[in-house]
Formats: C-alpha cells, sequence, structure tokens
C-alpha cells in the first residue's frame, strides 16, 4: 500500500502519453466505460461529480449517470446523445491519457476515422450477449484501415451471461480471426462489465479463469513507440526561420515538426519535389542544439548550402527519396455532407503542402460490413469509404500510409468554401492486401 | 554548443517523448502552421497562466528571430494591477506589439452596458469580436483547454468562426491527424487552440521546468477578500464588498487569472511552484469550479458564451 503522498510524487512522475479512442454503437455501453474509467482512475473531481449528480436527480434518475460526464453540449443532454468527437484527459502514476471519446450514432464512420486517424490504440466494445456484429466488423475495419497499432476488444456487460468464459471465448475468437485477416497487427480481448466495475480498473473477482490485464492496465503498458531505427526519416518544412538580425545575420533554418524517423547532423539529404541536395549541419532543438532528433520533435534544421527552401517542402535522406508522383490512388472516407464526384476540383493538403487536384476515377466504394467492394460508385457520400484517383497540379512526396501514417495522409478540401471533404490514405486499403515483394512500390509507383 | 539527446528513463523506448515534450511539440507545430497559411494572426494575452505558456511557446517556436505575431488583450476594466504591469513588462522584455481592447472604454461609450451582478466576462465578447473585425485578423490563439469544461472538451485546434465570431458546435470541422485545415472565407477567422492537448497539471508542471515567471498572484499572499456566492474575491472599487458583505485578510492564491469581479481565490499556503503542483495534484475541485462565478450561471454557459463569440 502506497502513502497519498508516494502516490503523488509517483502520479507527477508519469513520462508517457497515450491517445487513445474508443468505438461502439448505442447500446454497447461505451459512455458508461469512459465514465467508469475516469471515475474509477479518480479523474472526476468533486464539482464534476456534483454536478452529475445534481443533472442525475432533477432528471428522477436515483443513481449519478456517468455519461453524462462526457455529453458536453445542450443538445447531447437534451437527446441523450453523443453528437461529435470529444477529447478527455485523465492520468494514473504511470502514464497520462488522451482519450478520443467517438460517438456510435449515425454518422459513426467519420467521427471514428477522426477519433482513429491519431490514436495509437481502439477500443472496440462489443455486448457479450449479442457477440461480434456487423458494427463490430465496422470497427475492425475502420481500425485496420487507419492502421491503428492496437486493437482492445472489450467484451462488455459480462455480467448478464454469468461471467462465463465460454461466451467470452467464442467472441475473442471470432473477433480476432476476423480482425488478424485485416492485418490489425496486435488484439488483446478483456471481459469486463462497465456497469458492475469488472476488470475496467479493478480486476474482476467474478471472473477468476481471466489472467490478463485490466483495461487500464492494458493502457497504461502497452508501447507508445515503435523501433524508428527502421522507419524512412521525413521532415515537412513548416516554416523557414530567418532572424536577419544583427545577431543571427545569416541564419536560415527550416522549421517542422519530424514526421517519421530520425535526422542526424552531417546526414546527407535531399528536398523534394525539387531534388536538390545538401547535409545537415546542424539540428535546433526548441533553443538547444541536439545531433540527432526524432519524431514527433518540432525541430529546426540547418542545412550545409544556402538552397531554396520553402514551406510544403519535404526534406528526407537522400538515399530514402519516396518517389514524387502527380498520380495518387488511396483509400478515402468521405466526411462531409455534400457528395465526392468524378470530375470534382479539389485542394489536397498533404503535410505542410496544398496543391490544386482534380478526382479523377472513384474505382470502389467499400461495403464496412462485409469488406466487399462495390465498382464505379460515381460518388461517395458522407460517410463512405471509397477508392479514388487523383490527379495533382503539382507533384508530391508521398508515402504509402502503410509505411507512414503522417506522411501517408492528406486531406481533399473544397476550393470553394474550405470545407473538409475527405481523409485519404495512400496505398493499399488493408494492412492484410500488402504482400512483401510489392509493399516498396504501392504507395507511389501507379 | 551541441549536446547528446536526452533518453527519458522509464519509457518503453529511447525514443519516447516525454508527456511535457511531446505536448510542447505538438503546441510549437500548431503555431508553425497559423504563421506559415494565416496573413494576420493575434495571440489572446492576459497575462493568466495559460497565456503565459502559450507566449513562452510561440518564442521557442521561432526562436532566434522574434514572435511574427502581435498581441491582444481584452481589458476589463477590473483587471488585477499586478497582471497588468507583468503584462507591459513582459510585451517591452520581447518587443512584441500590444493591442488593447477595453471594455471600459464600451461602457463609458454607452455601447455596452453594466450587468445588475457587476460581472464584466461576458461583455468580453463584443469588443474581443470588434478587435478582430477592426484588425482583420484572420487567426486568433487561444490558452483554451479541452479539460477546462465540457463544452471546450468539444473544441477543435482549429475553430473556424463565421464574421459574428459564432461558434457553432454542429458544424465543426473533422480534425483528422495533424492536418489543420485552416481555409476561411472572408470576414471568418479560426480560433486556435495550441494548448488543446494539456491540463492544468501539464501547464504548472511546464512552468515549473521552463521556469517561466509568473504574476505573484498564482502563489499564497495576505489579501483583503470578503465572501460572495461561496468565492473569496478580491475587495476593489469594480463592486465589493456590499452592504451585508465584510472583508477580512487572509492567505490565498489565485488559480486562474480573470476579470476581479468573478475570479475568485483560494485558501493556501503555496508559495512556491512545487508548493503550488502538490496542492492542484492533490486538489478535488477543478480549476473552474473553483474559481470561476460566470461558469456557474448555468449548465450550458460557457457553451453559450462561446457561440456568441467568446473564446
Amino acid at each position: 500500500m502506497t502513502s497519498p503522498t508516494e502516490q503523488l510524487a509517483e502520479q507527477l512522475s508519469a513520462t508517457t502519453l497515450l491517445r487513445f479512442a474508443t468505438a461502439g454503437s448505442v447500446d454497447d455501453g461505451k459512455s458508461t466505460l469512459v465514465g467508469r474509467l475516469l471515475h474509477d482512475s479518480k479523474s472526476v473531481l468533486a464539482d464534476q461529480l456534483e454536478a452529475v449528480e445534481h443533472a442525475s436527480r432533477s432528471r428522477g434518475q436515483e443513481t449519478p449517470d456517468l455519461a453524462l460526464l462526457t455529453d458536453g453540449l445542450r443538445a447531447e443532454r437534451e437527446q441523450g446523445i453523443t453528437i461529435d468527437v470529444a477529447y478527455r484527459y485523465f492520468a494514473t502514476p504511470r502514464r497520462r491519457f488522451i482519450l478520443a471519446d467517438t460517438p456510435g450514432h449515425v454518422q459513426y464512420t467519420r467521427n471514428m476515422v477522426t477519433g482513429a486517424s491519431t490514436a495509437e490504440l481502439a477500443v472496440v466494445l462489443v455486448d457479450a450477449r449479442n457477440g461480434v456484429v456487423e458494427q463490430t466488423r465496422r470497427h475492425a475495419a475502420v481500425a485496420a484501415l487507419l492502421r491503428v497499432p492496437h486493437v482492445v476488444l472489450a467484451v462488455n456487460k459480462m455480467d448478464l451471461v454469468d461471467y462465463a468464459e465460454p461466451v467470452f471465448a467464442k467472441i475473442a475468437e471470432e473477433f480476432t480471426a476476423y480482425a488478424a485477416s485485416l492485418g490489425v497487427p496486435e488484439i488483446t480481448a478483456i471481459p469486463i462489465s462497465a456497469l458492475a466495475g469488472d476488470n475496467v480498473v479493478d480486476p474482476s473477482a467474478n471472473m477468476d479463469w481471466y489472467g490478463g490485464p485490466t483495461v487500464l492496465e492494458h493502457l497504461e503498458t502497452v508501447p507508445v513507440s515503435h523501433d524508428l531505427t527502421t522507419c524512412h526519416a521525413r521532415l515537412p518544412v513548416q516554416y523557414v526561420i530567418r532572424p536577419q538580425t544583427a545577431e543571427h545575420p545569416d541564419y536560415r533554418g527550416y522549421a517542422g515538426q519530424i514526421a517519421a524517423g530520425t535526422f542526424r547532423v552531417g546526414e546527407s539529404v535531399t528536398v523534394l519535389p525539387s531534388g536538390r541536395t545538401s547535409k545537415v549541419s546542424g539540428i535546433d532543438l526548441l533553443g538547444r542544439s541536439v545531433d540527432v532528433a526524432w519524431t514527433p520533435q518540432s525541430v529546426t534544421l540547418l542545412l550545409e548550402d544556402d538552397i531554396d527552401v520553402s514551406r510544403g517542402d519535404l526534406i528526407v535522406p537522400s538515399d530514402d527519396a519516396p518517389a514524387t508522383t502527380q498520380d495518387v490512388e488511396a483509400t478515402v472516407c468521405h466526411v462531409a455532407d455534400e457528395p465526392l464526384t468524378v470530375g470534382q476540383r479539389v485542394l489536397l493538403k498533404h503535410t505542410t503542402r496544398t496543391v490544386k487536384a482534380i478526382v479523377k476515377e472513384i474505382p470502389s466504394r467499400l461495403t464496412l460490413d462485409d469488406l466487399s467492394q462495390h465498382p464505379e460508385p460515381g460518388r461517395l457520400v458522407a460517410n463512405d469509404i471509397g477508392r479514388v484517383k487523383v490527379r495533382t497540379a503539382e507533384p508530391l512526396a508521398l508515402d504509402s500510409y502503410a509505411h507512414s501514417r503522417r506522411t501517408g495522409s492528406f486531406l481533399l478540401i473544397d476550393p470553394a468554401d474550405g470545407t473538409t471533404l475527405a481523409a485519404g490514405m495512400a496505398g493499399d486499403a488493408f494492412a492484410a492486401e500488402d504482400t512483401p515483394t510489392t509493399v516498396d512500390d504501392e504507395g507511389w509507383d501507379f | 554548443m551541441t549536446t547528446v539527446a536526452t533518453v527519458h528513463e522509464g519509457t518503453d523506448s529511447p525514443y519516447a517523448l516525454s508527456h511535457l515534450d511531446a505536448l510542447e511539440s505538438e503546441a510549437v507545430h500548431i503555431f508553425r502552421e497559423v504563421a506559415g497559411e494565416f496573413e494576420r494572426p493575434v495571440i489572446l494575452f492576459s497575462g493568466g497562466k495559460d497565456s503565459i505558456v502559450m507566449l513562452h511557446l510561440a518564442l521557442k517556436a521561432f526562436a532566434p528571430a522574434p514572435v511574427p505575431f502581435s498581441l491582444l488583450h481584452v481589458d476589463t476594466g477590473h483587471n488585477f494591477p499586478e497582471v497588468l504591469e507583468y503584462r507591459d513588462r513582459t510585451v517591452a522584455r520581447h518587443g512584441l506589439r500590444l493591442h488593447v481592447a477595453s471594455v471600459q472604454e464600451y461602457i463609458d461609450a454607452g455601447k455596452l452596458r453594466e450587468r445588475p451582478d457587476g460581472t464584466r466576462n461576458p461583455l468580453q465578447t463584443v469588443p474581443l469580436t470588434e478587435a478582430i473585425q477592426q484588425h482583420r485578423f484572420d487567426a486568433v490563439f487561444g490558452g483554451g483547454r479541452r479539460d477546462e469544461e465540457k463544452a471546450r472538451a468539444k473544441e477543435r485546434v482549429f475553430s473556424l468562426r463565421d464574421e459574428f465570431s459564432q461558434w457553432d458546435p454542429r458544424r465543426q470541422r473533422p480534425e483528422l491527424w495533424q492536418l489543420y485545415n485552416g481555409r476561411h472565407a472572408p470576414g471568418e477567422h479560426v480560433r486556435v487552440f495550441p494548448l488543446s492537448n494539456w491540463t492544468e497539471l501539464d501547464v504548472w508542471q511546464y512552468i515549473q521546468r521552463e521556469e517561466i515567471e509568473l504574476p505573484q498572484i498564482y502563489f499564497a499572499h495576505e489579501r483583503e477578500v470578503f465572501k460572495r456566492s461561496g468565492m473569496w474575491l478580491t475587495a476593489g472599487e469594480w463592486g465589493g464588498p456590499k452592504d451585508t458583505e465584510t472583508t477580512e485578510k487572509r492567505l490565498v492564491r489565485y488559480r486562474t487569472v480573470g476579470d476581479m469581479s468573478c475570479t475568485g481565490a483560494v485558501d493556501s499556503d503555496a508559495t512556491t511552484l512545487a508548493a503550488v503542483i502538490t496542492e492542484i495534484a492533490a486538489s478535488r475541485l477543478t480549476e473552474r469550479g473553483a474559481t470561476r462565478a460566470d461558469d456557474k450561471l448555468s449548465e450550458a454557459a460557457m457553451e453559450d458564451r462561446k457561440r456568441e463569440g467568446y473564446f
């Protein structure tokens, strides 16, 4: 048992940050799970709980409705539904968490895509009584498309199936087989009851047969970064820093957040799309000079030669440069209310570069429920996921999304009013489609 | 001088960033995106801890060049003198340009009317939105954090506002990856929140790590206060105490800095950053729940003010 002071010291020393997203349909108990995580990890403060108790009472409910903790908008409270993605924050002695709380309602796909785009882990909720249903497959497919590195299957409402192991085992097996076929790299299945609190924060006394971690324990221990030595290094140039002051008359630095991999002083680099080359002469890490920097650090690179580099350029190691292309083939999730059509003129935002583009073809639309392809749909409407071919006005140095979530992703934007139309992922849709012999070409060799 | 890259102990890999480094890197990325894409950005600067951290991050983001933005302060006329002094000193030290939109001037000109409860916080919206229109600012940085309040939890990092500065929570753009979409029509602008993902504790830990100076009212000191609606307010010409209220001298500090008429002090003996952090980490009350009267006006007070153009 640790004392409150020791707990406090531990909490303050928590070092890493995990971003994760939840997915679940309306009655799976997602809000209860989120409320339970916040409540049992003691992340709900007294005045917030008091507000929830007050609101629950005034609605005639006897126990505090933990879902009210997460429904922030007037319309959400009025209708008792979650309209939009919300972000929540909590901490344990071991880690800080940013939770993208995505609604399971009608607009599920674009909301889950939004939440999953920055997540390193997704929690997919299933009702133990219903098992793997269409909605579960949809959530698994979105997590696979977005290449979320870790997926947790939370089999909820175990209290309503007598905490029976065979029920859990069957669902876990079916889900794992399905998700693995989509190329989801890591799946952890956990039997829980969000309402009763089993295996969410505290281990359940009702399921002795389960030997794995609780949801929170898993969130605290899952690795948050990958082996960067195998990643392709990429620095999208955001801004050129030129003080032109007496103190720094010749300083010319290329500021940006390293999107993937590592950069070292002395390394030969190429600037895309121009193809000019130089060497890294220095790296400024927000005020101090370093020899090496890695993703996702925000840095300023200094180059040996005075070459033309501006916002929108991509700095890469000379021996590991992606090809540039004006023909992008990608999977997109359409997020706007107006449809996306063949022949439409759009803007494409990739890293720090925004270029004019035209939708040349929509070869297929994906049916998430059974992953079948509907050929030549002609257009995509809100929440549709489909393959598109886009021709850009200028060459882009685009990676395959499978290699880099950051340099393989892009937005399609309506040039007339700035609406975000679609979220794009270059290259193959699912990891399972990547084959080792072709993976290096798939991103740009169309 | 060249130093070797820091390896953080106790994390999963030598390449894992500490949570403060990750938040700092993300905020710097947001500042640089705005500098790269907008014509006339401005930082809302009140002299409160969140805006002080914002300015510190902006200074780091563009070093060794100066911050390419000016500052805007909406002065309610009921600000703490220590905070105004801090504001002016900071502006001078970094050679920044400060715009001030004054609520008092609006009241004196008959363009705004004092509220019966004396709270001036909601009155800030009109001077703020008019200053944005007048200076044609197209990006306005705010220190708002999503952990502050449930309506703010729904706020985007880049939040599009119409020509009336209004926020429509049902028509927000999805925010995907780190690809912030700042496109807007003439007259519209974008509110930008680089501290979206920070919590109150993160802000304090960062202030400690970076050794950032704060106005002294954030630390425990003796002050003449009186109780109104369960909060300790500073006595002053702004309208307190009234007949039935009595002042007393207490050892207090502030968790937030806003208008004197609605920002409450908390009892505290924390005189150092370390003591403040210990106190915050152990507190069972949120920052706003403990010290902000204006958020208690109704269940959707913040949402309603944000819809009207508040930050």
